[in-house]
């Protein structure tokens, strides 16, 4: 199979000196959905922002076979799409519109282009007649469709989510499981929600402050119970 | 949480609705041009004034008690500044007063300048609301980059609309949290509190912030913003500047005229 992201030795510390990252292994192939999970403040979010060169540190972090530099960033950023935990900050235009226009309008679509994808792409997440409502006013569910849109938007050959399923009600969280499902890219799924893990993802990496605990078959590594326990992610404490 | 928004009527439909944004900008700008400009003693052209934006803002379908009780807003600082000047204009007295030491006098000339500002600051205030109420906010900026605005106070425009609220919330949230923990304690205490709270606050902008800045560079955003052209001007907007620019000129030219 094609690698499409690989990680060697990648190690980050956070300005205050904090390790977040501590050499980090890890290949993802084309196709396959990939959950990376861990507790809190294992290290998720710093790995994820990586991916796309907003964190850059020493350590290799190749993607489609070619280390990210200033020169590919462009286009590692328009193949890699990213979904932010947050669609508080993943939303900042004043119109949803404007939102899900904006990285088409920066890789320089012309405005035929850009107003098709955009009704596609809403179309596709279920939000076709919201395009003039203000981020505001949306549901939270509703505001995690439209950060999901914002991305898939500019059709990424990756697409990496932070925490999708934090903060919905358990229809919503499934319903999103379902869209997500029927996206055919690759997939990289930041979570500590082991039923959205379970539904959504062939392979499973633990990572827990900073380093990479264990990686394998999805239903292997949540049938260790005793794994999930050590590195605080057992559905239950008891049992 | 929901919060009652400048652009509260914006999606009312009339005619002044469906204005090109650039055209209800420049008019209004006009207009508090206009307005200011006007001499304090031609109150001729106040009443046409009061009278064109009364006219306009009944055509608007926004409702007038909503203006009216919006428009009240910035007495106060209007206020707060002018209601010394009658005391300190020269001129004819109108009466004088003993404030225990001191003698303080009024004159005719400060109370037409008092009359004269709040009279312009609320025809002004008048107008800016009958824009912000039939425009949305999303289309004025976008009426306000088409004008050659800087884009980067666009922006942060742009930034303040969307962010406004979800701080509003935080703050929210935040006394929300800090009463349901309050005990009383003394004033120096509560200040602290307050201070502390604030202090948070601005740490969270900062870092919202960051993850702002990422989730746009993410998305391929290099420092230079573009957007599309949602905007077009229509024989409407032509007749209606036409129109409030005669109004605004004639009165203009009549107070020449008999000045």
């Amino acid at each position: 199979m094609e690698e499409v992201v690989r990680i060697e030795n990648l190690s980050f510390c956070y300005p205050d000196g904090q390790p977040a990252l501590t050499n980090v292994n890890l290949t993802i192939h084309r196709g396959e959905t990939v959950a990376l999970i861990g507790p809190n403040g294992a290290g998720k979010s710093t790995l994820l922002l990586h991916l796309n060169g907003i964190l850059r540190s020493n350590g290799l972090v190749e993607v489609f076979g070619r280390p990210i530099d200033d020169d590919n960033l462009k286009e590692v950023r328009r193949k890699i799409g990213l979904v932010f935990q947050n669609p508080d900050d993943q939303l900042f235009s004043p119109t949803v519109f404007d939102d899900v226009a904006f990285g088409l309008i920066n890789l320089g679509y012309s405005e035929a282009e850009v107003r098709q994808s955009v009704a596609s792409t809403l179309d596709w997440v279920g939000m076709t007649g919201h395009e003039q409502r203000s981020p505001h006013h949306l549901s939270f569910g509703e505001k995690k469709r439209i950060a999901i849109a914002t991305v898939l938007s500019m059709n990424p050959e990756i697409l990496v989510i932070d925490e999708p399923s934090s903060n919905l009600d358990p229809r919503s969280k499934w319903a999103l499981i379902g869209l997500l499902k029927r996206l055919p890219m690759t997939k990289i799924v930041a979570s500590h929600d082991l039923e959205l893990v379970q539904a959504l993802c062939q392979r499973a990496i633990i990572l827990d402050q900073g380093r990479v605990i264990a990686e394998g078959v999805t239903e292997h590594i949540l049938a260790d119970i005793p794994l999930l326990r050590a590195h605080g992610l057992a559905p239950t404490e008891v049992a | 949480m929901k919060h009652s928004f400048i652009d509260q009527y914006s999606d009312r439909d009339s005619f002044l609705h469906k204005l090109d944004p650039r055209t209800k900008f420049i008019t209004t700008l006009a207009f508090i041009l206009a307005v200011a400009l006007t001499p304090p003693n031609r109150w001729q052209a106040f009443a046409v004034y009061f009278f064109l934006i009364a006219a306009l803002i009944l055509l608007s379908k926004v409702p007038v008690l909503y203006v009216l009780k919006r428009s009240l807003v910035i007495m106060p600082f209007v206020l707060l500044i002018a209601v010394f000047i009658p005391f300190f204009k020269e001129g004819e007295v109108a009466g004088s007063y003993n404030i225990w030491l001191w003698q303080v006098s009024v004159t005719y000339n400060g109370l037409q300048v008092l009359w004269n500002i709040l009279a312009k600051a609320w025809l002004s205030i008048l107008s800016l609301i009958l824009l912000t109420s039939t425009t949305k906010i999303a289309s004025l900026l976008d009426g306000l980059e088409r004008l050659r605005m800087p884009r980067v106070m666009v922006m942060i425009l742009s930034f303040m609309y969307r962010y406004i609220f979800v701080l509003i919330d935080e703050v929210m949230r935040m006394k929300q949290a800090r009463d349901s923990r309050n005990f009383g304690g003394g004033r120096l205490w509560q200040l602290r509190t307050i201070g502390n709270m604030t202090g948070t606050l601005f740490i969270r902008s900062y870092e919202r912030g960051e993850r702002v800045y990422a989730a746009m560079v993410a998305r391929g955003f290099d420092g230079h913003s573009r957007t599309l052209n949602h905007l077009s001007f229509r024989p409407v907007d032509a007749y209606f500047s036409l129109g409030f620019g005669l109004v605004i000129i004639l009165t203009g030219v009549f107070n020449l005229l008999s000045g």
